[in-house]
């Protein structure tokens, strides 16, 4: 069951500095970074993107959640290097022509926030929950959900929220 | 964070290439590695990023009706799959009471397992704290330290923590397979070998070596009466105070096979084996198959904050039991 490795050339080239290309909210960006560098630092420090906020800066809190591929994902747990190539949504970019996107709206009118730190990640996993359609009742949404704390609890206008957008989509 | 330099492999003959030459940590989804690396528990020197190997991420069937797990998918895209959803659904249980719904996008199957304990000693960023898994030799500061959410089975004095895996806990229930590959030969590792026990290395987590890359799990012909139990101080998104995995086997209602995994009582998942032998022959759900079940923990031994587990961990392997016969 050995595989020989000599019949490989060389390892792969080891860099301490990364060129990335990605698609972040559509556009393109082709940037050089330190390899150590997260997807979250890129987009708040590199790309302006403060729309994301950063937490605990270790998986927990999931106030930096993005949609990495359409998949949402801790932003803080993802180094730059590994994103290459891929696709980034952020908050900035679910309003579509100056509107709402129907997630935001529903938030606002649930009053789904006190002091709105979480929220921007609140906001990207409700979207990424909706997708994977796990919001068929009230314990679903809270189950999967349950990745992004809320200091303020706000928890039952979140869920609120949630479910009403996904009534608004049809889904329940 | 001490600097590092990275590369992405494209192939497994990458890794194999890439690490031959030791000083290589390998990435997959990320979720330990990083913490690791910023809090000093790994400083990495160059970093081999994995997760893009392609077809290192597909489910597929084996010839025996098992089921072969690519090491690299994604936890949510496992507890999702038809074939393990109605084949093992102790193994979808287990994985959708892991972490939370954005870290199971990245956390992989094949890493799963590869998970640290979460000793808060361990995790310590005091370099003053003892920790023979940080610091081999120094002392196991949570011998009398803060213990409670500590071992009761096989810890010695130089070590009493416990593994964090909630996956691991359904895989050793099910007796699936690791599969690893090395550049000197890959191996096929059985889970419930896999993490490294106190009393045979104090500093080790798992057995694997330096350079070894898993490639995929493999479980063997489905268990779909079987039930996964995490019992944890909130309702979601919490490491496990205990767990059980129970898969069964029933003519009637006499169990014909047992097995129960427990998860949160020691540096690896604790199989109750002679309990799954005092439970064959008996009737499922009776006074004696509980009876079986408790004795197990005449061996159980409890450090100075953490006896409530004695018991709930009894209570919750019966229960996993319970919730297994109801699927048969």
């Amino acid at each position: 069951m050995g595989r020989s490795a000599s019949t490989t050339v060389e390892g792969p080239a080891f860099c301490s500095c990364v060129t990335i290309c990605l698609q972040v909210n559509g556009t393109g960006h082709t940037l050089d970074c330190d390899a150590r560098v997260s997807l979250l630092d890129l987009l708040r420090e590199r790309l302006g993107l403060t729309g994301t906020k950063k937490g605990c800066n270790r998986g927990e809190c999931g106030a930096c959640t993005v949609l990495l591929d359409g998949a949402r994902v801790n932003a803080c747990m993802v180094l730059a290097a590994s994103a290459d190539g891929r696709e980034v949504t952020t908050i900035e970019g679910l309003a579509a022509d100056g509107r709402l996107h129907p997630v935001q709206q529903a938030f606002i009118d649930q009053d789904a926030f006190q002091c709105g730190f979480c929220t921007a990640g609140q906001i990207m996993s409700a979207v990424g929950c909706l997708r994977e359609g796990h919001t068929t009742s009230g314990e679903e949404i809270r189950e999967w959900m349950s990745g992004n704390i809320c200091r303020c609890s706000a928890y039952p206008q979140i869920a609120a929220a949630v479910a009403a957008a996904a009534a608004a989509r049809g889904e329940d | 964070m001490r600097a590092f330099s990275y590369a992405r492999a494209r192939s497994v003959d990458d890794v194999l290439a890439g690490t031959r030459d030791g000083d290589v940590t390998l990435l997959a989804g990320g979720t330990e590695l990083l913490n690791w690396a910023r809090i000093g528990i790994e400083r990495p020197h160059r970093v081999l990023d994995i997760g893009a190997i392609p077809e290192l991420d597909t489910i597929e069937p084996l010839e025996d009706g098992g089921l072969r797990i690519g090491a690299l998918a994604k936890l949510n895209q496992v507890a999702l799959h038809a074939g393990v959803r109605s084949g093992y659904p102790v193994l979808a249980e287990a994985i959708v009471k892991s972490a939370s719904a954005q870290l199971r996008n990245l956390a992989t199957i094949g890493g799963n397992p590869v998970q640290r304990t979460r000793c808060a000693y361990f995790r310590s960023q005091d370099p003053a704290t003892p920790c023979n898994k940080r610091r081999p030799g120094s002392g196991c500061a949570a011998l009398h330290g803060l213990n409670d959410r500590h071992a009761i089975f096989g810890w010695t004095e130089d070590c009493v923590a416990t593994h964090p895996s909630d996956p691991a806990v359904a895989l050793a229930c099910l007796d699936a397979t690791i599969v690893t590959e090395h550049a000197r030969g890959g191996r096929k590792l059985p889970v419930r070998m896999f993490h490294v026990l106190p009393g045979d290395d104090p500093a080790a987590h798992t057995v694997l070596r330096p350079g070894e890359l898993i490639t995929a799990i493999e479980v063997r012909r489905p268990a779909p009466a079987s039930a996964y139990v995490k019992v944890r101080e909130r309702e979601s998104y919490e490491f496990a105070l205990v767990s059980a995995a129970a898969a069964v086997e029933l003519a009637g209602d006499q169990v014909i096979s047992a097995r129960i995994a427990l998860g949160g009582v020691a540096m690896r998942p604790w199989r109750l084996e002679q309990a799954e032998r005092d439970l064959i022959g008996l009737r499922a759900g009776s006074p004696e198959a509980a009876d079986a079940v408790s004795a197990a923990f005449g061996e159980a031994r409890a450090l100075t904050s953490n006896a409530y587990k004695i018991p709930l961990a009894r209570n919750t392997a019966v229960r996993a039991l319970e919730l297994a016969v109801m699927m048969s």
